[in-house]
Protein backbone atom coordinates (compact mmCIF):
# COMPACT_ATOMS: atom_id res chain seq x y z
CA UNK A 1 0.00 0.00 0.00
CA UNK A 2 1.60 2.90 -0.96
CA UNK A 3 1.92 6.17 1.10
CA UNK A 4 0.63 9.32 0.54
CA UNK A 5 1.16 12.91 1.53
CA UNK A 6 -1.98 13.14 2.60
CA UNK A 7 -1.19 10.12 5.15
CA UNK A 8 1.69 11.91 6.23
CA UNK A 9 0.29 15.21 7.09
CA UNK A 10 -2.61 13.16 9.01
CA UNK A 11 -0.17 11.32 11.23
CA UNK A 12 1.44 14.13 11.89
CA UNK A 13 -1.51 15.62 12.96
CA UNK A 14 -2.54 12.87 15.21
CA UNK A 15 1.50 12.86 16.87
CA UNK A 16 1.58 16.18 17.52
CA UNK A 17 4.44 17.07 15.06
CA UNK A 18 5.12 19.99 13.32
CA UNK A 19 7.20 19.51 10.41
CA UNK A 20 8.78 21.12 7.61
CA UNK A 21 7.87 21.03 3.94
CA UNK A 22 11.35 18.89 3.13
CA UNK A 23 10.44 16.14 6.33
CA UNK A 24 6.77 15.50 4.77
CA UNK A 25 9.00 14.81 1.46
CA UNK A 26 11.25 12.44 3.34
CA UNK A 27 9.02 10.89 5.40
CA UNK A 28 6.35 10.23 2.80
CA UNK A 29 9.32 8.35 1.25
CA UNK A 30 10.65 6.43 4.41
CA UNK A 31 7.65 5.71 5.60
CA UNK A 32 6.46 3.80 2.29
CA UNK A 33 9.96 2.20 2.26
CA UNK A 34 9.78 0.64 5.78
CA UNK A 35 6.19 0.04 5.76
CA UNK A 36 7.11 -2.08 2.39
CA UNK A 37 9.65 -4.27 4.12
CA UNK A 38 7.06 -4.87 7.20
CA UNK A 39 4.18 -6.33 4.33
CA UNK A 40 6.53 -9.12 4.49
CA UNK A 41 4.46 -10.27 7.86
CA UNK A 42 1.69 -10.79 5.91
CA UNK A 43 3.07 -13.94 4.57
CA UNK A 44 2.41 -15.40 7.74
CA UNK A 45 -0.67 -17.17 8.27
CA UNK A 46 -1.57 -16.30 12.35
CA UNK A 47 -5.26 -16.48 12.18
CA UNK A 48 -5.11 -19.27 15.33
CA UNK A 49 -2.47 -17.15 17.13
CA UNK A 50 -2.88 -15.63 20.08
CA UNK A 51 -1.38 -11.76 20.15
CA UNK A 52 1.36 -11.12 22.67
CA UNK A 53 1.29 -8.01 24.10
CA UNK A 54 3.67 -8.36 27.21
CA UNK A 55 6.38 -11.23 28.49
CA UNK A 56 4.95 -13.29 31.26
CA UNK A 57 6.35 -14.98 33.88
CA UNK A 58 5.51 -16.98 36.32
CA UNK A 59 4.35 -14.60 39.24
CA UNK A 60 2.16 -13.91 41.73
CA UNK A 61 -1.34 -12.38 40.54
CA UNK A 62 -1.24 -9.88 43.14
CA UNK A 63 2.29 -8.79 41.72
CA UNK A 64 1.43 -6.07 40.33
CA UNK A 65 -0.79 -4.56 42.94
CA UNK A 66 0.05 -2.86 46.48
CA UNK A 67 -1.71 -1.85 49.40
CA UNK A 68 -3.25 1.82 49.24
CA UNK A 69 -1.38 3.38 51.86
CA UNK A 70 -0.18 6.74 51.79
CA UNK A 71 3.28 6.95 50.99
CA UNK A 72 6.19 9.33 50.56
CA UNK A 73 6.28 11.71 47.62
CA UNK A 74 8.28 14.48 45.89
CA UNK A 75 7.54 17.93 47.63
CA UNK A 76 5.57 20.31 44.87
CA UNK A 77 8.59 22.95 44.49
CA UNK A 78 10.89 19.76 43.52
CA UNK A 79 8.12 17.94 40.83
CA UNK A 80 7.54 21.25 39.42
CA UNK A 81 11.43 22.57 39.19
CA UNK A 82 11.99 21.00 35.97
CA UNK A 83 8.46 22.81 34.00
CA UNK A 84 9.63 25.47 31.81
CA UNK A 85 7.26 27.74 33.13
CA UNK A 86 5.95 27.27 36.87
CA UNK A 87 4.68 29.02 40.05
CA UNK A 88 5.11 27.15 43.50
CA UNK A 89 1.94 25.25 42.84
CA UNK A 90 1.04 25.32 38.87
CA UNK A 91 2.14 25.11 35.50
CA UNK A 92 2.01 28.01 33.34
CA UNK A 93 0.42 26.63 29.69
CA UNK A 94 -0.77 28.97 27.03
CA UNK A 95 -4.35 29.86 27.10
CA UNK A 96 -6.62 26.81 26.42
CA UNK A 97 -10.60 27.91 26.75
CA UNK A 98 -11.74 31.24 25.19
CA UNK A 99 -13.47 33.50 27.28
CA UNK B 1 50.23 0.50 37.68
CA UNK B 2 47.71 1.70 35.76
CA UNK B 3 44.56 2.54 37.90
CA UNK B 4 42.04 2.25 34.95
CA UNK B 5 43.24 -1.47 34.05
CA UNK B 6 41.75 -2.85 37.06
CA UNK B 7 38.60 -5.61 37.38
CA UNK B 8 36.13 -5.11 40.70
CA UNK B 9 37.98 -7.99 42.19
CA UNK B 10 41.10 -6.24 41.89
CA UNK B 11 39.81 -2.58 43.21
CA UNK B 12 38.15 -4.45 46.36
CA UNK B 13 41.26 -6.67 46.89
CA UNK B 14 43.30 -3.53 46.95
CA UNK B 15 40.99 -0.99 48.94
CA UNK B 16 40.30 -3.41 51.54
CA UNK B 17 44.54 -3.83 51.88
CA UNK B 18 44.91 -0.18 51.34
CA UNK B 19 46.79 -0.02 48.91
CA UNK B 20 45.46 2.39 46.99
CA UNK B 21 42.27 4.91 47.74
CA UNK B 22 38.91 5.49 46.50
CA UNK B 23 39.90 8.82 45.58
CA UNK B 24 42.95 8.28 43.72
CA UNK B 25 41.18 5.48 41.48
CA UNK B 26 38.50 8.00 40.66
CA UNK B 27 41.11 10.70 40.36
CA UNK B 28 43.09 8.48 37.55
CA UNK B 29 39.66 7.80 35.72
CA UNK B 30 38.67 11.54 35.35
CA UNK B 31 42.59 12.32 34.19
CA UNK B 32 42.15 9.25 31.41
CA UNK B 33 38.67 11.13 30.85
CA UNK B 34 40.38 14.37 30.23
CA UNK B 35 43.02 12.72 27.86
CA UNK B 36 41.17 10.32 25.91
CA UNK B 37 37.09 11.42 25.31
CA UNK B 38 37.98 14.24 23.39
CA UNK B 39 38.82 12.22 21.02
CA UNK B 40 35.72 9.20 21.68
CA UNK B 41 32.89 11.60 23.06
CA UNK B 42 31.79 8.33 25.23
CA UNK B 43 30.37 10.77 27.94
CA UNK B 44 27.98 13.88 28.18
CA UNK B 45 28.32 14.94 31.28
CA UNK B 46 30.62 13.98 34.50
CA UNK B 47 29.54 14.53 38.38
CA UNK B 48 32.87 14.50 40.01
CA UNK B 49 31.32 16.13 43.04
CA UNK B 50 29.22 13.24 43.50
CA UNK B 51 32.12 10.72 42.89
CA UNK B 52 34.45 12.10 45.46
CA UNK B 53 31.85 12.10 48.01
CA UNK B 54 31.41 8.60 47.30
CA UNK B 55 35.19 7.73 46.92
CA UNK B 56 35.60 9.67 50.04
CA UNK B 57 32.90 7.72 51.95
CA UNK B 58 34.17 4.62 50.89
CA UNK B 59 38.01 5.93 52.22
CA UNK B 60 36.45 6.45 55.40
CA UNK B 61 35.02 3.14 55.27
CA UNK B 62 38.52 1.64 54.66
CA UNK B 63 40.45 3.64 57.21
CA UNK B 64 38.14 2.72 59.97
CA UNK B 65 38.40 -1.09 59.35
CA UNK B 66 34.79 -1.75 58.57
CA UNK B 67 33.34 -4.27 55.92
CA UNK B 68 33.30 -3.16 52.24
CA UNK B 69 29.95 -3.15 50.43
CA UNK B 70 30.01 -5.38 47.14
CA UNK B 71 31.12 -2.87 44.82
CA UNK B 72 33.55 -1.12 46.11
CA UNK B 73 35.01 1.68 44.51
CA UNK B 74 33.56 0.13 41.28
CA UNK B 75 33.99 3.28 38.89
CA UNK B 76 30.70 3.50 36.83
CA UNK B 77 29.59 5.38 33.54
CA UNK B 78 25.44 5.76 33.28
CA UNK B 79 23.65 5.86 29.86
CA UNK B 80 21.84 9.30 30.04
CA UNK B 81 18.12 7.60 29.62
CA UNK B 82 18.57 6.36 33.27
CA UNK B 83 18.05 8.83 35.73
CA UNK B 84 20.66 10.24 37.97
CA UNK B 85 19.34 12.93 40.94
CA UNK B 86 21.22 16.68 39.87
CA UNK B 87 22.50 15.28 37.17
CA UNK B 88 21.05 16.38 34.10
CA UNK B 89 19.57 13.42 31.99
CA UNK B 90 18.94 14.20 28.45
CA UNK B 91 18.46 11.08 26.60
CA UNK B 92 20.41 12.41 23.71
CA UNK B 93 17.82 14.43 23.23
CA UNK B 94 17.55 18.92 22.70
CA UNK B 95 13.86 18.27 24.01
CA UNK B 96 15.73 17.46 27.53
CA UNK B 97 18.61 19.29 26.99
CA UNK B 98 18.00 21.09 30.69
CA UNK B 99 16.02 18.09 32.57
CA UNK B 100 17.52 17.45 36.17
CA UNK B 101 15.68 14.54 37.35
CA UNK B 102 14.46 15.32 40.87
CA UNK B 103 15.45 11.56 41.84
CA UNK B 104 17.41 8.52 40.91
CA UNK B 105 16.72 5.07 38.90
CA UNK B 106 16.69 2.22 41.14
CA UNK B 107 19.61 0.83 39.58
CA UNK B 108 21.73 3.69 40.01
CA UNK B 109 20.51 4.17 43.56
CA UNK B 110 21.28 0.17 44.11
CA UNK B 111 24.91 0.73 42.43
CA UNK B 112 25.60 3.50 45.14
CA UNK B 113 24.61 2.07 47.91
CA UNK B 114 26.69 -1.03 47.04
CA UNK B 115 29.64 1.13 47.20
CA UNK B 116 30.02 1.78 43.08
CA UNK B 117 31.23 5.22 41.89
CA UNK B 118 29.45 7.40 39.41
CA UNK B 119 31.80 8.97 37.17
CA UNK B 120 28.73 10.60 34.72
CA UNK B 121 26.23 10.51 32.07
CA UNK B 122 27.19 8.56 28.41
CA UNK B 123 26.22 9.41 25.07
CA UNK B 124 23.63 7.53 23.52
CA UNK B 125 21.13 7.56 20.36
CA UNK B 126 18.17 9.75 21.00
CA UNK B 127 15.79 7.93 23.33
CA UNK B 128 18.22 4.88 22.73
CA UNK B 129 16.55 4.78 19.37
CA UNK B 130 19.44 3.95 16.45
CA UNK B 131 22.45 1.41 16.28
CA UNK B 132 25.32 3.42 15.88
CA UNK B 133 25.03 6.38 18.64
CA UNK B 134 25.06 8.94 15.58
CA UNK B 135 21.01 9.99 16.35
CA UNK B 136 23.01 11.88 19.54
CA UNK B 137 21.24 15.45 19.34
CA UNK B 138 24.98 15.90 20.91
CA UNK B 139 27.63 14.86 19.48
CA UNK B 140 28.67 11.41 17.74
CA UNK B 141 31.00 8.80 19.83
CA UNK B 142 33.69 7.16 18.19
CA UNK B 143 34.89 3.63 18.28
CA UNK B 144 37.90 3.03 20.71
CA UNK B 145 39.44 0.47 18.51
CA UNK B 146 39.07 2.92 15.21
CA UNK B 147 37.77 6.31 15.57
CA UNK B 148 36.27 6.58 12.47
CA UNK B 149 33.69 3.85 13.09
CA UNK B 150 30.73 3.63 14.87
CA UNK B 151 30.73 2.23 18.76
CA UNK B 152 27.27 0.70 18.23
CA UNK B 153 24.02 1.62 19.32
CA UNK B 154 22.27 2.84 21.13
CA UNK B 155 24.25 2.86 24.42
CA UNK B 156 27.35 3.67 22.42
CA UNK B 157 29.13 5.69 24.87
CA UNK B 158 28.45 3.12 27.79
CA UNK B 159 30.74 0.51 25.70
CA UNK B 160 32.64 3.16 24.71
CA UNK B 161 33.50 4.43 28.09
CA UNK B 162 34.47 0.49 29.42
CA UNK B 163 36.29 -0.19 26.24
CA UNK B 164 38.78 2.85 26.64
CA UNK B 165 39.18 2.41 30.23
CA UNK B 166 37.24 5.43 30.58
CA UNK B 167 35.15 3.71 33.46
CA UNK B 168 35.17 -0.01 34.99
CA UNK B 169 31.54 -0.82 34.38
CA UNK B 170 28.63 0.90 33.32
CA UNK B 171 24.50 0.87 33.06
CA UNK B 172 23.32 0.98 29.53
CA UNK B 173 19.96 -0.44 28.52
CA UNK B 174 18.33 -2.49 25.82
CA UNK B 175 15.27 -2.97 23.37
CA UNK B 176 16.26 -4.13 20.84
CA UNK B 177 20.33 -4.98 20.87
CA UNK B 178 21.11 -1.32 22.11
CA UNK B 179 23.58 -3.26 25.03
CA UNK B 180 24.49 -6.25 23.12
CA UNK B 181 25.34 -4.68 19.91
CA UNK B 182 27.85 -2.03 21.16
CA UNK B 183 29.54 -4.62 23.01
CA UNK B 184 30.25 -6.70 19.82
CA UNK B 185 31.31 -3.27 18.50
CA UNK B 186 33.88 -2.20 21.50
CA UNK B 187 34.80 -5.51 22.65
CA UNK B 188 33.64 -5.45 25.80
CA UNK B 189 30.91 -7.66 27.87
CA UNK B 190 27.31 -6.63 27.65
CA UNK B 191 24.53 -8.37 29.00
CA UNK B 192 20.78 -7.56 28.76
CA UNK B 193 18.54 -10.00 31.86
CA UNK B 194 15.34 -11.41 31.25
CA UNK B 195 12.29 -8.82 30.93
CA UNK B 196 11.33 -8.14 34.51
CA UNK B 197 14.68 -9.25 36.01
CA UNK B 198 16.18 -5.52 36.46
CA UNK B 199 13.79 -2.57 37.66
CA UNK B 200 13.34 0.05 35.10
CA UNK B 201 12.30 2.65 37.77
CA UNK B 202 13.63 5.67 36.69
CA UNK B 203 14.79 4.16 33.01
CA UNK B 204 13.06 7.04 30.33
CA UNK B 205 11.13 4.64 28.78
CA UNK B 206 11.36 3.75 24.66
CA UNK B 207 9.40 0.28 24.20
CA UNK B 208 8.02 -0.65 27.75
CA UNK B 209 7.19 -4.55 26.56
CA UNK B 210 10.63 -4.71 25.47
CA UNK B 211 13.11 -2.31 27.66
CA UNK B 212 15.61 -3.15 29.54
CA UNK B 213 18.50 -2.13 32.24
CA UNK B 214 21.87 -3.96 31.74
CA UNK B 215 25.62 -3.69 32.90
CA UNK B 216 28.48 -3.97 30.85
CA UNK B 217 32.02 -4.40 31.48
CA UNK B 218 35.59 -5.90 30.46
CA UNK B 219 35.44 -9.44 32.19
CA UNK B 220 32.14 -11.99 32.49
CA UNK B 221 32.79 -11.74 36.09
CA UNK B 222 32.46 -7.81 36.45
CA UNK B 223 29.12 -8.04 34.63
CA UNK B 224 27.48 -10.98 36.98
CA UNK B 225 28.78 -8.77 40.23
CA UNK B 226 27.15 -5.66 38.76
CA UNK B 227 23.77 -7.51 37.45
CA UNK B 228 23.04 -9.01 41.47
CA UNK B 229 23.28 -5.88 42.56
CA UNK B 230 21.00 -3.91 39.87
CA UNK B 231 18.50 -7.29 39.65
CA UNK B 232 15.49 -7.93 41.94
CA UNK B 233 12.18 -7.19 42.70
CA UNK B 234 11.06 -3.50 43.11
CA UNK B 235 8.39 -1.96 44.33
CA UNK B 236 8.28 0.99 41.86
CA UNK B 237 8.42 -0.84 39.09
CA UNK B 238 5.37 -3.35 38.96
CA UNK B 239 7.09 -5.08 35.72
CA UNK B 240 9.87 -6.03 37.79
CA UNK B 241 9.89 -9.86 38.86
CA UNK B 242 9.78 -11.30 42.38
CA UNK B 243 12.01 -14.14 41.30
CA UNK B 244 14.85 -14.69 43.82
CA UNK B 245 18.18 -12.83 42.53
CA UNK B 246 21.52 -15.72 42.84
CA UNK B 247 24.83 -14.87 43.45
CA UNK B 248 25.63 -15.20 39.82
CA UNK B 249 29.34 -14.39 40.71
CA UNK B 250 29.55 -17.05 42.98
CA UNK B 251 27.93 -19.72 40.33
CA UNK B 252 30.51 -18.78 37.57
CA UNK B 253 33.19 -21.88 38.01
CA UNK B 254 30.97 -24.37 37.65
CA UNK B 255 31.48 -27.27 35.79
CA UNK B 256 29.81 -27.12 32.14
CA UNK B 257 30.14 -30.88 31.31
CA UNK B 258 27.16 -31.61 29.16
CA UNK B 259 25.67 -27.95 29.06
CA UNK B 260 23.28 -28.56 25.73
CA UNK B 261 24.44 -25.40 23.23
CA UNK B 262 21.61 -24.93 20.25
CA UNK B 263 23.07 -23.57 16.92
CA UNK B 264 20.30 -21.95 15.08
CA UNK B 265 20.99 -22.30 11.10
CA UNK B 266 19.20 -19.27 10.70
CA UNK B 267 22.02 -17.14 12.12
CA UNK B 268 24.68 -17.90 9.33
CA UNK B 269 22.76 -17.49 6.39
CA UNK B 270 23.45 -14.80 3.63
CA UNK B 271 24.57 -11.70 5.37
CA UNK B 272 26.73 -12.79 7.69
CA UNK B 273 30.31 -11.01 7.27
CA UNK B 274 32.90 -14.00 6.54
CA UNK B 275 35.37 -12.94 9.41
CA UNK B 276 32.51 -12.34 11.98
CA UNK B 277 31.64 -16.11 10.73
CA UNK B 278 35.27 -17.74 10.91
CA UNK B 279 35.53 -16.85 14.35
CA UNK B 280 32.01 -17.20 15.96
CA UNK B 281 32.84 -20.70 14.23
CA UNK B 282 35.76 -21.15 16.01
CA UNK B 283 33.95 -20.24 19.35
CA UNK B 284 31.52 -23.00 18.73
CA UNK B 285 34.38 -25.30 18.35
CA UNK B 286 36.16 -24.09 21.39
CA UNK B 287 32.58 -24.80 23.58
CA UNK B 288 32.53 -28.15 21.96
CA UNK B 289 36.43 -27.96 23.48
CA UNK B 290 34.99 -27.04 26.99
CA UNK B 291 32.52 -30.23 27.27
CA UNK B 292 29.27 -28.67 25.88
CA UNK B 293 27.03 -30.72 23.34
CA UNK B 294 26.60 -28.75 20.27
CA UNK B 295 23.06 -29.12 18.48
CA UNK B 296 22.03 -27.76 15.21
CA UNK B 297 18.34 -25.91 16.17
CA UNK B 298 15.84 -24.04 13.93
CA UNK B 299 14.20 -20.44 15.34
CA UNK B 300 12.38 -20.67 11.74
CA UNK B 301 10.48 -16.87 12.40
CA UNK B 302 13.92 -15.65 12.63
CA UNK B 303 13.33 -13.86 9.22
CA UNK B 304 10.23 -11.68 10.32
CA UNK B 305 11.61 -10.26 13.73
CA UNK B 306 12.99 -6.93 11.92
CA UNK B 307 9.74 -6.21 10.74
CA UNK B 308 7.56 -7.42 13.91
CA UNK B 309 10.38 -5.64 16.32
CA UNK B 310 10.03 -2.24 14.44
CA UNK B 311 6.03 -2.25 14.76
CA UNK B 312 5.79 -3.41 18.00
CA UNK B 313 8.60 -0.60 19.18
CA UNK B 314 7.76 2.20 17.42
CA UNK B 315 4.03 1.85 18.38
CA UNK B 316 5.12 1.79 21.80
CA UNK B 317 7.52 4.75 21.74
CA UNK B 318 4.86 6.89 19.85
CA UNK B 319 2.81 6.31 23.00
CA UNK B 320 5.49 6.88 25.35
CA UNK B 321 7.04 9.91 23.73
CA UNK B 322 3.77 11.70 24.16
CA UNK B 323 4.71 13.06 27.23
CA UNK B 324 6.87 15.37 25.77
CA UNK B 325 4.91 18.39 25.49
CA UNK B 326 6.92 21.35 26.78
CA UNK B 327 4.76 20.80 29.96
CA UNK B 328 6.31 19.32 32.70
CA UNK B 329 9.79 18.93 31.59
CA UNK B 330 12.36 20.02 28.93
CA UNK B 331 11.55 22.02 26.42
CA UNK B 332 9.48 23.95 25.42
CA UNK B 333 9.26 26.18 22.28
CA UNK B 334 9.01 29.93 22.82
CA UNK B 335 6.13 32.26 20.92
CA UNK B 336 3.09 30.30 21.26
CA UNK B 337 -0.12 31.47 22.35
CA UNK B 338 -2.50 28.57 22.03
CA UNK B 339 -1.87 25.40 23.69
CA UNK B 340 -1.78 23.19 20.33
CA UNK B 341 -0.20 25.64 18.75
CA UNK B 342 2.20 24.90 21.50
CA UNK B 343 2.54 20.94 21.38
CA UNK B 344 3.33 21.36 17.89
CA UNK B 345 6.19 23.52 17.61
CA UNK B 346 7.75 22.12 20.53
CA UNK B 347 7.90 18.57 19.53
CA UNK B 348 8.69 19.23 15.86
CA UNK B 349 11.66 21.31 17.11
CA UNK B 350 12.55 19.14 20.35
CA UNK B 351 12.89 15.53 18.87
CA UNK B 352 15.04 14.93 16.07
CA UNK B 353 15.19 12.59 12.46
CA UNK B 354 14.48 9.39 13.77
CA UNK B 355 12.75 10.37 17.11
CA UNK B 356 10.19 11.57 14.77
CA UNK B 357 10.00 8.68 11.85
CA UNK B 358 9.85 6.28 15.03
CA UNK B 359 6.59 8.42 16.30
CA UNK B 360 5.30 8.55 12.78
CA UNK B 361 5.65 5.13 11.91
CA UNK B 362 4.36 4.02 15.27
CA UNK B 363 1.48 6.35 15.29
CA UNK B 364 0.37 4.87 11.74
CA UNK B 365 0.70 1.48 13.14
CA UNK B 366 -1.96 2.38 15.85
CA UNK B 367 -4.18 4.38 13.99
CA UNK B 368 -7.89 3.55 13.07
CA UNK B 369 -8.05 1.20 9.86
CA UNK B 370 -4.32 0.09 10.36
CA UNK B 371 -3.93 -1.56 14.00
CA UNK B 372 -5.05 -4.76 12.92
CA UNK B 373 -3.06 -4.67 10.36
CA UNK B 374 0.04 -3.70 11.83
CA UNK B 375 -0.08 -3.28 15.51
CA UNK B 376 -2.04 -6.50 16.30
CA UNK B 377 -0.45 -8.52 13.66
CA UNK B 378 3.00 -7.93 14.82
CA UNK B 379 2.15 -8.84 18.14
CA UNK B 380 1.11 -12.20 16.74
CA UNK B 381 4.11 -12.60 15.07
CA UNK B 382 6.13 -12.07 18.43
CA UNK B 383 4.02 -15.05 19.94
CA UNK B 384 5.37 -17.21 16.64
CA UNK B 385 9.18 -16.05 17.42
CA UNK B 386 8.59 -16.59 21.14
CA UNK B 387 6.75 -19.79 20.35
CA UNK B 388 10.44 -20.85 18.45
CA UNK B 389 12.50 -19.96 21.21
CA UNK B 390 10.51 -21.95 23.90
CA UNK B 391 10.59 -25.10 21.48
CA UNK B 392 14.66 -24.66 21.32
CA UNK B 393 14.78 -24.33 25.30
CA UNK B 394 12.83 -27.26 25.29
CA UNK B 395 16.19 -29.05 23.54
CA UNK B 396 19.11 -26.98 24.69
CA UNK B 397 20.60 -25.19 27.67
CA UNK B 398 21.95 -21.58 25.45
CA UNK B 399 21.73 -20.51 22.04
CA UNK B 400 24.58 -19.14 20.36
CA UNK B 401 24.72 -16.80 17.61
CA UNK B 402 26.64 -13.54 16.10
CA UNK B 403 26.13 -10.64 18.00
CA UNK B 404 25.99 -8.54 14.87
CA UNK B 405 26.06 -9.61 11.45
CA UNK B 406 29.47 -7.25 10.50
CA UNK B 407 32.12 -5.61 12.97
CA UNK B 408 31.59 -2.00 13.23
CA UNK B 409 30.92 0.27 10.64
CA UNK B 410 32.43 3.51 9.72
CA UNK B 411 30.64 6.67 10.97
CA UNK B 412 28.00 7.99 8.13
CA UNK B 413 27.97 4.53 6.16
CA UNK B 414 24.48 3.86 7.00
CA UNK B 415 22.86 7.27 8.05
CA UNK B 416 21.02 7.84 4.76
CA UNK B 417 18.95 4.75 4.98
CA UNK B 418 16.98 3.84 7.94
CA UNK B 419 15.95 0.32 6.82
CA UNK B 420 19.58 -0.51 6.37
CA UNK B 421 20.42 1.12 10.37
CA UNK B 422 17.09 -1.54 11.31
CA UNK B 423 18.96 -4.36 9.75
CA UNK B 424 21.68 -4.04 12.30
CA UNK B 425 19.89 -5.32 14.97
CA UNK B 426 18.73 -8.74 12.96
CA UNK B 427 20.60 -11.33 15.39
CA UNK B 428 19.47 -9.42 18.74
CA UNK B 429 15.56 -8.41 18.08
CA UNK B 430 14.34 -12.11 18.85
CA UNK B 431 15.96 -12.30 22.36
CA UNK B 432 14.23 -9.07 23.48
CA UNK B 433 10.39 -9.56 21.79
CA UNK B 434 10.74 -13.07 23.51
CA UNK B 435 12.15 -11.59 26.78
CA UNK B 436 15.08 -14.02 27.40
CA UNK B 437 18.54 -13.16 28.62
CA UNK B 438 21.15 -12.57 26.31
CA UNK B 439 24.84 -11.46 26.41
CA UNK B 440 27.58 -10.29 23.96
CA UNK B 441 30.85 -11.20 24.46
CA UNK B 442 34.19 -10.46 22.54
CA UNK B 443 35.35 -13.48 20.59
CA UNK B 444 38.03 -12.36 18.21
CA UNK B 445 39.15 -9.85 15.62
CA UNK B 446 39.17 -9.14 12.45
CA UNK B 447 41.74 -8.12 10.41
CA UNK B 448 41.64 -5.02 10.71
CA UNK B 449 41.68 -5.17 14.37
CA UNK B 450 37.80 -5.04 15.36
CA UNK B 451 36.12 -6.40 17.76
CA UNK B 452 33.49 -9.51 17.04
CA UNK B 453 30.70 -10.27 19.36
CA UNK B 454 29.26 -13.64 19.91
CA UNK B 455 25.60 -13.55 21.69
CA UNK B 456 24.33 -16.13 24.02
CA UNK B 457 20.54 -16.71 24.85
CA UNK B 458 19.25 -18.33 27.54
CA UNK B 459 15.74 -18.89 29.01
CA UNK B 460 14.30 -17.05 31.20
CA UNK B 461 15.71 -16.33 34.47
CA UNK B 462 18.42 -18.48 33.51
CA UNK B 463 21.34 -15.74 33.33
CA UNK B 464 23.09 -18.12 35.31
CA UNK B 465 23.88 -20.63 32.71
CA UNK B 466 24.60 -17.55 30.32
CA UNK B 467 27.66 -16.06 32.59
CA UNK B 468 28.95 -19.61 33.88
CA UNK B 469 29.23 -20.39 29.43
CA UNK B 470 30.40 -16.79 28.89
CA UNK B 471 32.87 -17.28 31.56
CA UNK B 472 34.46 -20.75 31.03
CA UNK B 473 34.68 -19.41 27.49
CA UNK B 474 36.76 -16.18 28.44
CA UNK B 475 38.83 -17.90 31.11
CA UNK B 476 39.99 -20.51 28.28
CA UNK B 477 41.09 -17.54 26.04
CA UNK B 478 37.93 -17.10 23.98
CA UNK B 479 37.88 -13.55 23.76
CA UNK B 480 41.78 -13.42 22.09
CA UNK B 481 40.43 -16.16 19.63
Amino acid sequence: MKITRKDVEYVAALAHLELSEEELIRLERELDSILGYIEQLNRLDTTQVEPMAQVLYEARVDIALRGDQVGGCLPSAEALAAAPDATDAFIKVPKVIDR
Amino acid sequence: MDLTELTLAEIRERLRRREIAARELTEKHYRRIDRRDPEIHAYLALCPDRAYAQAEALDQKARAGEPLPPLAGLPVAVKDVILTRDVRTTAGSHILQNYVPPYDATAVARLEQAGAIILGKTNCDEFAMGSSTENSAYIATRNPHALDRVPGGSSGGSAAAVAAHLAVAALGSDTGGSIRQPAGFCGVVGLMGTYGRVSRYGLIAFASSLDHIGPFARTVRDVAAVLRVIAGRDPHDSTSADVPVPDYEAELDRPLKGMKVGVPREYFGAGLDPEVRAKVEAAIKKFGALGCELVEVSLPHTEYAIACYYIICTAEASSNLARYDGVRYGFRAPGTTELDAMYLVTRGRGFGAEVKRRIMLGTYALSAGYYEAYYLKAQKVRQLIYQDLRRAFEQVEVLVTPTSPTPAFRLGEKTADPLQMYLADIYTVTGSLAGVPGISVPCGKTQAGLPIGLQLFANHFDEVRLLQLAHAFEQAGGFTL
